[in-house]
């Protein structure tokens, strides 16, 4: 009892008590998305609600391992536990197991885990021990090239697994990069890309490349400061010409079908109730039709009889948008605001770099989550199959969330320690 | 993130608080009003014996957008249809509604839909539709009945009831009673998952609309009657319709060649309805009551009966007869001359009803044939000749008895006499009568004067049905002449069916041979019987049969005896009709 009321003694509080919050809505809304009335013990192992109910117990297990830890532990071991997962996320590669066409999964007997899921916090550790040395200088090319490698690899192989979704929440760290003094050009440059992007979908690439063209020529008309910049607007130019051109080859020549159509129902090109299109109409009318209130608890129809796919792990949010209206999900997406910006401020608090470079990793990663997920569900974000932290179904990623928040929340107790 | 966090609140505010829109969706994505259909009567004959009953059947529906790339497959073997069929019913489906259901694929069996049952939730937006089909336990009386099929553009235009897929009686009896067998169609209101399982009834079930169960139909029809007479019409072409006078009631209508009522039900419907209304002998066409032929001989009654009444003649009037050198209207054959009126009929002299027809029409002067002519078609329409009579069979022919309109457009304005027209006194020339006012004719007769607007069904539901009686122009006492005439052509020793007599009934007749234009004539009779008290008034069409006494005559007898004997004596009369096949392959 002693070692117990020791290891939390310095704990935040506030984030443990939103995670409880979070987990136990997540819960009983996984209860609500399959409810039957011929299954009513929320306990029941053979059902998403009951092994929920495992995987919680155990994540409880998991969080008295991480705060019994030695906070030294994981600065020092970050690049082992990288290297281990990188090799299971080899592994899976090889013997993995396939569920719905990814090969993301290891079966250990009746067990499934799925090591993306772990290699989220892994990378993070790895990152924050990489960048958080003493005169590292994140403008030096070496510097960018190792951060590189270290982000590259884990989405690499992920991709590999034929696990977009996953893949992609590794950009959020571009956002830990850019705290860590990472040139804005970087992100001003990935914005007009994206722009571009989105636009030459949209439209024919010509109305693009001359809308471009026309853009540059404003800048150069209105430049102040000094000679014009010529060689550098012509170097633009050229860069998004070829950028356009690339885009527009690959959309046609490169995705798969499904993705196209994905991509255009998203950018209203196609209305395509029965494809791509459905999950997102069915979960918007879930949402939508919750009101203010919601329809109350487990008496969501939408949810109940399964027209929403995928409620209890990737649109978990219907199931709150539709019972508990437009109150609930204010709610839960406040307690994830709340959540947020106290881990964001407890990383500003931070005196090592590595506390702080982990604790904007996992803002970054839950941030990302939470707006590919909810901007999922409510349809202005292409379907993306990635889990609502703490909330969604699924033994790998409630560890590896919990791990990432509560590795944060040791280093955190531990902050007023030299370390 | 902050902002984030905003904009997605901003549209959770928009469609969870400000839009309508999705909450209607949500709706109608769970609730299914699945429409309830009710039975439909069942129909029995005059006894109680089931005519036509019911046998459950499944349509399986369709709601296009729900339905998600199944595995066409799969599902094309669940339900032996090729892909491209397959494809073809989504297409019309899809063309119909992409919300609203559908009839995919209509009448299942009931192995298949149980095989169905158990695989259908892999196949979201198909779903299963209870529904009844008819049966007939017996082949018969096809025309009569009529038959039921999907409604049309026009049947859904026409009433508002119905809906795309519902069944509708398309002709008989389905059709004329069809607000009393089809009841009233309730609707049930249910919620549905994703794979169109039932989970539960929607608000406890308070906005469900009871079904109304169709009511069950009595017919006049007499099942073993109608057997027997079916039976004896086999290898001909022809009709009899049979009524008891005192009622109306029609025991007895027969088109032959018929149909298997059965044919006309199911998946086979179609092709079979094709089938049918290709075949030259056209077993689809009511000869009962469509069917137009001159009367012939059997018309002599008609003549001699408005003679009576206007006066021309009196029972004891003889008009001479010089056997087939009469003129202008020869006779059939040679016969003692002058004869009165009951030795007329009862040897069917063609003289002695010209003699009547003429003393009729030229009653205001030889030169006053309009009014003369008039006020005989006048007498003559009183028997419910020339128009539909009944008022609960569809479709039936009017005849004809011409107007002075027509032979003013023939013969010029006046420039016609009755000797112009002479041909109606023997019922040749431009009269047309169907079986149906032959029969009735006949009942009219049995009755003395009047009779009752033939008719098929004699109870819906609690309701009798009756109809109002309907007297002649003549008068009760001009018919005792009449039917004593007839009682001859039974009795006398010259009578024209003399040879029918049926043991131990006073019997009723008149034969009738049409001459017809393209081919053999036809043989006609008609008959009523017991003479005092009649229970049942026949007549019998056999067309391309010759006279009237070798066809029609034995069938009309053989049908009234089994009617009041219940059993038929003269086996070797019997079996001779039945064998015979009178139908030139
Ligand atoms: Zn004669």
């Amino acid at each position: 009892m002693r070692e117990r009321k020791n290891i939390f003694q310095n704990a935040d509080k506030i984030m443990i008590i939103i995670y409880i919050l979070l987990v136990l809505m997540g819960w009983l809304n996984i209860y609500a998305a399959v409810y039957d009335d011929t299954h009513s013990s929320i306990f029941d192992l053979s059902t998403n609600y009951g092994k929920q109910a495992l995987w919680i117990a155990t994540s409880a297990l998991l969080i008295f391992l991480v705060m019994m830890t030695e906070a030294r532990f994981f600065s020092s071991f970050s690049y082992v536990i990288y290297v281990g997962i990188v090799l299971l996320l080899v592994v899976v590669l090889i013997v993995g197991h396939e569920v719905a066409g990814s090969k993301s999964w290891i079966e250990i007997g009746s067990f499934r885990i799925q090591p993306a899921e772990l290699a989220k916090f892994a990378t993070n550790l790895a990152l924050a021990a990489y960048l958080g040395r003493t005169h590292v200088n994140i403008q030096k090319l070496s510097t960018k090239v190792v951060t590189a490698i270290i982000l590259g690899i884990p989405p690499l192989l992920i991709l590999a697994q034929n696990d977009t979704g996953s893949a992609i929440v590794y950009t959020t760290f571009i956002l830990v990069l850019f705290r860590e003094g990472l040139n804005g050009n970087v992100l001003v440059a990935g914005v007009a890309a994206a722009f571009l992007f989105i636009m030459s979908l949209l439209v024919s690439q010509w109305i693009v490349i001359g809308s471009t063209a026309v853009v540059l020529a404003f800048v150069a008309w209105r430049w102040q400061r000094g000679r014009r910049p010529w060689f550098a607007l012509i170097g633009v130019f050229l860069i998004s010409v070829a950028f356009v051109l690339c885009v527009d080859y690959a959309f046609h020549k490169v995705l798969e079908p499904h993705q196209k159509e994905r991509i255009n129902v998203l950018l209203g090109k196609e209305t395509d109730l029965k494809g791509a299109g459905y999950n997102v109409h069915q979960s918007l009318i879930a949402i939508g039709s919750g009101g203010i209130l919601g329809k109350g608890y487990l008496n969501g129809t939408q949810t109940k009889y399964n027209y929403v796919p995928e409620q209890s792990t990737d649109f978990i949010f219907c199931t709150v948008g539709e019972e508990w209206g437009f109150v609930g999900s204010t709610v839960v997406l406040g307690l994830f605001l709340a959540l947020l910006i106290r881990v964001i401020m407890q990383a500003e608090r931070q005196r090592t770099a590595f506390a702080r470079i982990y604790g904007y990793g996992v803002a970054s990663i839950l941030f990302f989550h939470l707006a590919i997920n909810v901007g999922m569900a409510i349809g202005l974000l292409p379907v993306v199959g990635i889990p609502l932290p703490f909330f969604s179904y699924g033994g790998s990623s409630l560890w590896s969330f919990t791990i990432l928040l509560f590795i944060f929340i040791k280093l955190d107790s531990h902050r007023n320690e030299v370390v | 993130m902050v902002v984030t966090v905003a904009i997605f609140l901003v549209k959770l505010f928009y469609i969870q608080v400000l839009s309508d829109n999705y909450r209607l969706l949500s709706e109608s994505n769970v609730r299914r009003s699945l429409v309830q259909y009710p039975p439909r009567g069942i129909i029995y004959d005059r006894h109680g014996e089931k005519l036509v009953t019911n046998e459950p059947a499944y349509d399986l529906m369709v709601i296009p957008r729900q339905v998600k790339s199944p595995d066409t497959l799969e599902l094309c073997r669940l339900l032996e249809l090729d892909p491209q069929q397959f494809r073809n019913r989504l297409k019309k489906a899809r063309k119909y509604s992409m919300y609203k259901a559908s009839i995919f694929l209509e009448q299942i069996s009931k192995e298949s839909y149980g095989y169905l049952q158990e695989k259908l939730y892999r196949f979201p937006g198909f779903f299963v539709q209870p529904r009844t089909l008819r049966k007939y336990p017996y082949p018969i009386a096809a025309s009569v009945l009529g038959y039921v099929g999907e409604v049309n553009q026009n049947d859904i235009e026409k009433d508002r009831y119905y809906i795309s897929g519902d069944y509708i009686g398309k002709s008989g009896i389905e059709k004329s009673y069809e607000r009393e067998l089809r009841g009233e169609k309730g609707m049930r209101i249910v919620m549905v998952d994703v794979f169109n399982r039932e989970k539960g009834r929607f608000e406890e079930g308070q906005y469900d609309v009871p079904q109304v169960q169709g009511e069950d139909l009595i017919s006049t029809l007499d099942l073993q009657l109608q057997l027997y007479a079916e039976k004896l019409m086999q290898g001909k072409r022809g009709s009899i319709v049979a009524i008891e006078p005192s009622t109306g009631e029609i025991l007895v209508m027969v088109t032959a060649p018929g149909y298997d009522p059965n044919l006309l039900i199911g998946r086979q419907r179609t092709k079979n309805f094709a089938r049918l209304s290709q075949d030259p002998q056209k077993p689809l066409f009511n000869r009962a009551l469509q069917a137009q032929y001159p009367p012939g001989s059997t018309f002599k009654l008609v003549v001699g009966l408005t003679g009576l009444q206007e006066g021309a003649i009196t029972p004891a009037s003889r008009f001479g007869c010089n056997g087939k050198a009469s003129s202008p209207i020869a006779c059939t054959h040679s016969h003692a001359s002058p004869l009165d009126l009951v030795g007329a009929i009862e040897q069917s002299c063609n003289p002695y009803f010209w003699g009547v027809f003429r003393n009729s029409v030229d009653r205001f002067g030889y030169s006053n044939t309009r009014k003369g002519f008039n006020e005989w078609r006048r007498i003559v329409k009183s028997f419910g000749f020339g128009s539909p009579i009944s008022p609960d069979l569809l479709n039936q022919s009017e005849g004809n008895i011409p107007q002075d309109a027509y032979y003013d457009k023939y013969f010029g304005k006046n420039g016609w006499r009755s000797i112009t027209i002479r041909s109606l006194s023997i019922g040749q020339g431009e009269i047309l009568v169907t079986p149906l006012q032959l029969a009735n004719f006949a009942a009219t007769i049995a009755n003395r004067g009047y009779y009752i607007p033939p008719h098929v069904v004699k109870k819906a539901g609690i309701r009798e049905i009756e109809f109002e009686k309907k007297k002649t122009a003549v008068e009760d006492k001009y018919f005792l002449p009449i039917i004593d005439g007839m009682y001859n052509v039974f009795e006398a020793s010259h009578g024209t069916a003399r040879y029918w007599k049926i043991d131990s009934i006073i019997s009723c007749g008149k034969t009738g041979t049409v001459q017809n234009p393209h081919g053999k004539d036809h043989s006609l009779f008609l008959a009523f019987a017991p003479m005092d008290n009649p229970k049942i008034a026949v007549c019998v069409v056999v067309e391309n049969a010759g006279f009237g006494a070798t066809w029609a005559g034995p069938i009309a007898s053989l049908l009234m005896e089994r009617f009041i004997k219940g059993k038929v004596k003269r086996l070797d009369v019997e079996e001779h009709m039945i064998n015979s096949n009178l139908i030139s392959p």
